[in-house]
């Protein structure tokens, strides 16, 4: 299965790489979508800040969840990519008739998302800080959160891809199914990058630990069902 | 106090389930007329 | 594509020699004409009850009224509907049985109307009570992601595509489904819960005994109704279902017919 995965992984990045959809497409998405946050929410607006007497601006107290609201749309494009590049060919039925096992088929989606969604938001991160300007309280906990979304993100994603897979529905059915499933990673998310970002840590660990639980369930969940989900697709 | 809230909540809940009803019939009907009666097993 | 049907669907030579609600040509049967009274008369109990009889409540007025459908709405569709629609799923990756694909979906969708119903007397019972219809309570705002959840259910089983494949991603949804809901709700909770104090909990209302007798008789309406929704949306998947089939059969055979004694391969395809 990891074996599968693997080839599974290389050849969606090499994919990605040629085609340039992540660095030429989806990337200024994300970083337009942050300048945009920027016309919704007022700049100069200032507010206390939830737990400190010091007042932000309304953009630096909310910056953690739009960064992850950011990330989250940007995310929807590269799933749907995921698997647009699979369905030209009934790519996906060649695969299983090659007898790639389904588990490793969707570790190795889920592991090139994954690696595009790392790139995504060390960009729309560094954006993010460059245009909101937060401070910087935690870096440990930030890396955590991070990485744990990331996952949560592309292994929750992959699966509900999976689920609209080989209809021509898809582009528009997968950010209905997902974005409800989602809903709770970006609330977590959002809680644990505000602890890193503003203090204290000690929050964001206990959300950081949600992130991490719901990840491996859908790891989980997408390795047992995607057999059947590939199935006539 | 009240009353202007109270009264468009049963209407839109009962309003709801009437027309969800008559649709469900209408088509339920619309469907068993294409069938021939052994097709039509329900359980009871 | 061979599908199992669960024993009380089966259809057999045997059903034709059956007489009796079959024979007309629709969905009711004796029993859900009899469930169909019953919910229709406890739902004039309710409104008697609900409307006229029960007195206002000492702090939120006639408002309270609404809880006499909010609350049963919220448990037949959270604890009931989907539910169903999860057993329903587990069974049918089980044993392809085409009767609990229906099922499942019938309860999904009838439950999601009742989710809707949740929602819109919870707004209408926050605006007097809060003072705005929608504040970030934390179950009114998962019921509400909730409701997209189940909606993303029903989009998948109109999905267009091979009919057993597209059952098969259901039933996997209706699972998964569930397991969401949970977390939603448990994550929402924890996320209200750090940043906001208790809001007036619609638990703490101090009911009499015919303010109690309205919201049973809210809960007996809701859930006959419910189940007499499911039974006929069922009947209807079913019949759909079973129109899908015919169709099927007369082009095979159309096929076969025009392809002669060398369309064996054709036929089959």
């Amino acid at each position: 299965m990891i074996r599968h995965a693997k080839l599974i992984a290389a050849k969606d990045l090499r994919i990605e790489v040629s085609s340039k959809v992540l660095t030429a497409q989806i990337l200024p998405f994300g970083v337009l979508v942050l300048v945009l946050f920027g016309f919704g929410i007022p700049p100069d607006r200032r507010v206390l800040g939830t737990d400190t007497d010091v007042s932000r601006s309304l953009l630096e107290q909310a910056a953690p969840g739009l960064f992850w609201l950011a990330v989250l749309f940007s995310a929807l494009l590269a799933i749907n990519r995921s698997f647009a590049i699979e369905s030209a060919d009934g790519n996906l039925d060649a695969l299983r008739l090659a007898g790639f096992d389904p588990g490793g088929v969707f570790l190795g989606k889920s592991l090139a998302v994954a690696a595009e969604l790392i790139v995504l938001e060390l960009v729309v991160g560094l954006g993010a800080f460059l245009l909101y300007g937060p401070p910087l309280n935690d870096v440990v906990l930030l890396v955590a959160t991070v990485t744990l979304t990331t996952g949560a993100l592309a292994f929750a994603g992959i699966l509900y891809g999976a689920l609209g897979a080989g209809s021509r529905l898809r582009d528009t059915l997968v950010p209905l199914l997902v974005l409800p499933v989602l809903a709770p990673v970006l609330l977590a998310a959002t809680r644990a990058t505000e602890s890193a970002l503003f203090g204290p840590s000690s929050d964001g660990w206990a959300w950081v630990g949600f992130l991490g639980a719901f990840s491996l369930l859908y790891l989980g969940a997408g390795i047992l069902s995607f057999g059947s989900l590939l199935e006539e697709s | 106090m009240g009353w202007e809230y109270v009264i468009p909540g049963y209407l839109i809940v009962f309003g709801s389930l009437a027309t969800y009803t008559i649709t469900l019939l209408r088509r339920g009907r619309q469907l068993a007329a294409q069938l021939p009666p052994e097709k039509r097993r329900f359980l009871d | 594509m061979t599908t199992e049907m669960s024993p009380e669907s089966v259809s057999g030579p045997s059903s034709t020699d059956q007489s009796g609600p079959e024979s007309f040509s629709t969905t009711a049967s004796k029993v859900t004409t009899v469930l169909g009274w019953l919910s229709l008369a406890s739902i004039a109990a309710l409104l008697a009850f609900g409307l006229l009889i029960s007195p206002p409540e000492i702090s939120q007025g006639e408002s309270v009224r609404l809880f006499y459908i909010h609350v049963p709405s919220a448990i037949v569709c959270l604890y009931i509907a989907f539910s169903i629609t999860f057993v329903g799923s587990v069974i049918y990756l089980r044993k392809q049985s085409v009767f609990w694909d229906l099922v499942a979906g019938a309860s999904a969708e009838v439950g999601v109307v009742f989710l809707g119903f949740t929602l819109a007397t919870g707004m209408l019972w926050g605006k007097p009570t809060w003072g705005t219809y929608w504040t970030w309570d934390p179950r009114l705002t998962s019921t509400a992601v909730s409701f997209v959840l189940y909606l993303g259910y029903l989009a998948v089983r109109r999905l267009d595509m091979d009919p057993v494949a597209r059952s098969k991603r259901a039933a996997i949804l209706g699972i998964i489904s569930f397991a969401n809901l949970i977390i939603i709700r448990y994550s929402v909770a924890w996320w209200r819960s750090l940043h906001q104090g208790t809001t007036l909990d619609p638990r703490d209302t101090q009911l009499d005994d015919s303010m109690l007798v309205s919201f049973f008789l809210g809960l007996v309406a809701l859930s006959l109704t419910f189940a007499w929704l499911v039974i006929h949306r069922f009947r209807v998947a079913w019949l759909e279902h079973q129109l899908e089939a015919q169709q099927l059969e007369v082009a095979i055979a159309e096929r076969t017919a025009s392809a002669g004694p060398t369309g064996l391969a054709a036929g089959g395809a």
